[in-house]
């Protein structure tokens, strides 16, 4: 098993024909990913990479039984991608595209609440199910299949944290980039559940960055329900203070959004801390082996 | 993106929030007739994208327009330096000058999207003016906070938020109507942050936004072309502007010797850590971003070359959506620009790795390799502490 994507994974790609659409729809699809279909207003009918290309995405779910989006539409049109996709009742949809308003990830969480469409991204890597599937940009060949899932709000940093695991010779179950957005559509908690459950996920890494409180949250899902173990790294102990909003953005998050606080939530809760980027996978060795 | 205060003030009151009667000078002349007009009894308040103003001579009283000039010549032309700039301080080009405002309470008012709701939320606080924040810490039950969904902001809520700050009978639908204003403002310009510190109840009894600070969602410019217009760069970090007219915009300066160029702004931190671990410090945070583009590489020696603190320059690329073989392409193209002398850590990894690492073999750029991370920063640590132009 593995979590969100595997074999039976028919994927869908909005913004197929555009250039880092249709780039990372190849690497996918040499990848072994099931890509069925493709949507770009205006280029239904035509055919691209051997994938039919279909204007609206209710038509393309029809006529291809896709249950999974991948989205690189340009940041202006990504939230109506987005809602476009859970309207069509598509349960996954991975967001590639960076640079969406902040209101309209407001709107787009509105419109997700009663819906049983599960968004990861905006603003990320995409997952990955080694061996079995791939919707997003990492490169393929540095992974290995396994039992170590992956979680973080870093792209290339995950890049790094599997590129150690896999020379360790520690395969991964799935890894998800949540993506660096102040508004994901799912957070640390929604997939430590996932993991938690997946029956091929022994440990998990957990990947985390200064800003916001959601490695805080994490932290108490760990201590409370979490019943496997987690290795963690936060980046940016030595960023510059963040320019700061005024004084609302300390108010609002009541604690502090720092790296040290947070490595010492999760380090409460039981997480086994990696002491650099460089030591992630070595860490993760230590915890399999105890 | 900030704004100035005076520019806040004219977006707060064509929203119909009320602001004290004022103008704006950018000299000392300008200011004293600013000052007649008004009255004589001024506020002058030095312009800078930065708080703490107040604690730091920023803000200060004139009692007739002759004392606002005074104040004008004292503030105009200088840097000033608060808690929340760098040791240089920001410039002073311009103040504001406006009517004195006889106080009865200072309110907290303001608008934020909190990420753990995904909500805007808006906080008010009877506790208004500068200590709000040490408020917030020690005694959270002061701060009344309201989440908007969907259904937009309700006047419901804004009583919520008035009686709950002891507002008189007379001011409940006044204030109601000054919140009802400020998330139509928010969210028209798409905001990040809309703060009104402070909200005050003046003698007469009227509510006025005694100071303000408007910040805007850098990503949703691209649809208020009349929001990027106000953009002081005059307030950035000389370099950080540079970065940006370059075309890279995620770029912070530090003040330390090893220029960094990394893809991804996780490991771009990552990266910092590690070289601080190792003994060193990082010149700047630069994340290159995913667009694969020679010229942004360009742009990145560019600043580096222009940072006169920069002793090396450590390259971490991790290919993901960024193709390696086109950095290296940008790095030899940037030494073909540009006469670069420092000494040059090259660790790349990822999409295309292999042709971009013949691409660098192959040209004149001299630098030393390493496949490792952490081999990576220990050796640009080493070469900094020996390098130099």
């Amino acid at each position: 098993m593995s979590i969100l994507i595997d074999e039976k994974t028919r994927l869908l790609v909005q913004g197929i024909t555009g250039g880092e659409g249709s780039f990372h729809t190849q690497q996918c699809i040499e990848y072994g990913t099931k890509v069925v279909a493709g949507v770009t207003p205006g280029k239904g009918g035509s055919e691209i990479l051997g994938v039919p290309v279909f204007n609206t995405v209710e038509i393309a779910v029809k006529e291809t039984g896709a249950n999974a989006s991948m989205i690189f539409v340009p940041a202006a049109s990504a939230a109506d991608s987005i809602l476009e996709a859970a309207d069509a009742g598509i349960p996954l949809v991975v967001c590639i595209t960076e640079g969406i308003p902040v209101l309209d990830m407001v709107m787009v969480h509105n419109y997700l609440k009663d819906r049983s469409t599960r968004l990861i991204g905006p603003n990320c890597p995409g997952i990955i199910s080694p061996g079995k599937c791939k919707a997003g940009l990492m490169v393929g060949d540095i992974h290995l299949q396994g039992n170590v899932g992956i979680v973080s709000r870093s792209g290339t940093l995950t890049y790094e944290a599997v590129a150690q695991l896999t020379s360790f010779g520690i395969g991964q179950s799935t890894c998800v980039g949540i993506g660096g957005d102040p508004l994901p559509g799912s957070n640390f908690v929604d997939i430590l559940k996932l993991f938690r459950e997946d029956k091929d996920t022994r440990a998990v890494v957990l990947i985390g960055e200064i800003g916001g409180t959601t490695e805080q949250e994490a932290a108490q899902f760990i201590k409370e329900k979490m019943t496997k173990p987690v290795v963690a790294f936060v980046a940016g102990a030595t960023a510059p203070a963040d320019k700061r909003m005024g004084h609302a953005g300390a108010i609002i998050s009541g604690s502090s959004n720092r790296a040290q606080d947070k490595i010492a939530a999760l380090a409460d809760a039981g997480v086994f801390i990696a002491p650099s980027p460089a030591e992630i996978g070595l860490t993760m060795k230590k915890v399999l082996e105890n | 993106m900030k704004i100035h205060e005076y520019q806040a003030k004219v977006l707060l009151s064509e929203f119909g929030i009320p602001v004290p009667r004022g103008g704006v000078a950018t000299t000392p002349a300008e200011a004293k007739r600013i000052a007649a007009e008004l009255g004589g009894k001024v506020a002058i308040k030095a312009q800078v994208h930065a708080g703490g103003r107040g604690k730091a001579g920023g803000i200060k009283a004139a009692n007739a327009p002759e004392e606002a000039e005074k104040l004008a010549v004292q503030m105009l032309g200088t840097r000033l330096v608060t808690h929340q700039t760098t040791p240089e301080g920001v410039p002073v080009s311009k103040v504001l000058v406006e009517k004195a405002v006889s106080i009865q309470r200072e309110l907290y008012l303001s608008i934020i999207v909190d990420s753990a709701s995904s909500m805007p939320v808006m906080m008010a606080s009877e506790a208004g003016g500068t200590d709000i924040e040490e408020i917030a810490r020690v005694s959270p039950d002061k701060i009344l906070k309201v989440y908007i969904d969907a259904a937009g902001f309700q006047a419901f809520q804004g009583r919520k938020l008035a009686y709950g700050m002891n507002l008189s009978p007379a001011q409940i639908r006044t204030a109601t109507s000054l919140m009802a204003n400020l998330y139509k403002l928010f969210h028209a310009k798409d905001c990040s942050l809309a703060e009104i510190n402070p909200l005050v109840v003046t003698a007469e009894g009227a509510l006025l936004a005694l100071d303000a600070k408007l910040n805007f969602d850098d990503n949703a410019l691209f649809r208020h072309s009349d929001i990027e217009q106000l953009h002081d760069v005059e307030q950035e970090d000389p370099l950080e502007v540079k970065a940006n007219k370059l075309g890279i915009r995620n770029y912070i300066k530090m003040d330390g010797n090893i220029g960094c160029m990394v893809n991804g702004a996780g490991l771009a931190m990552a990266v910092m850590d590690l070289i601080t671990q190792v003994g060193g410090r990082p010149a700047n945070f630069l994340d290159i971003g995913t667009v694969n583009n020679t010229d942004r590489v360009v742009a990145a020696f560019k600043v580096f070359a222009t940072d006169p603190g920069v002793k090396a320059i450590l390259v971490n690329i991790f290919g993901g959506m960024a193709r390696v073989d086109v950095i290296a392409r940008g790095i030899v193209e940037a030494y073909k620009q540009m006469d670069i002398r420092l000494p040059l850590i090259v660790r790349l990894a990822g999409t295309n790795v292999d042709e971009g690492k013949r691409i660098l073999a192959e040209s004149e750029v001299r630098f030393i390799e390493t496949t490792d991370f952490y081999d990576a920063a220990r050796k640009a640590v080493e070469a900094a502490k020996g390098g130099g132009k």
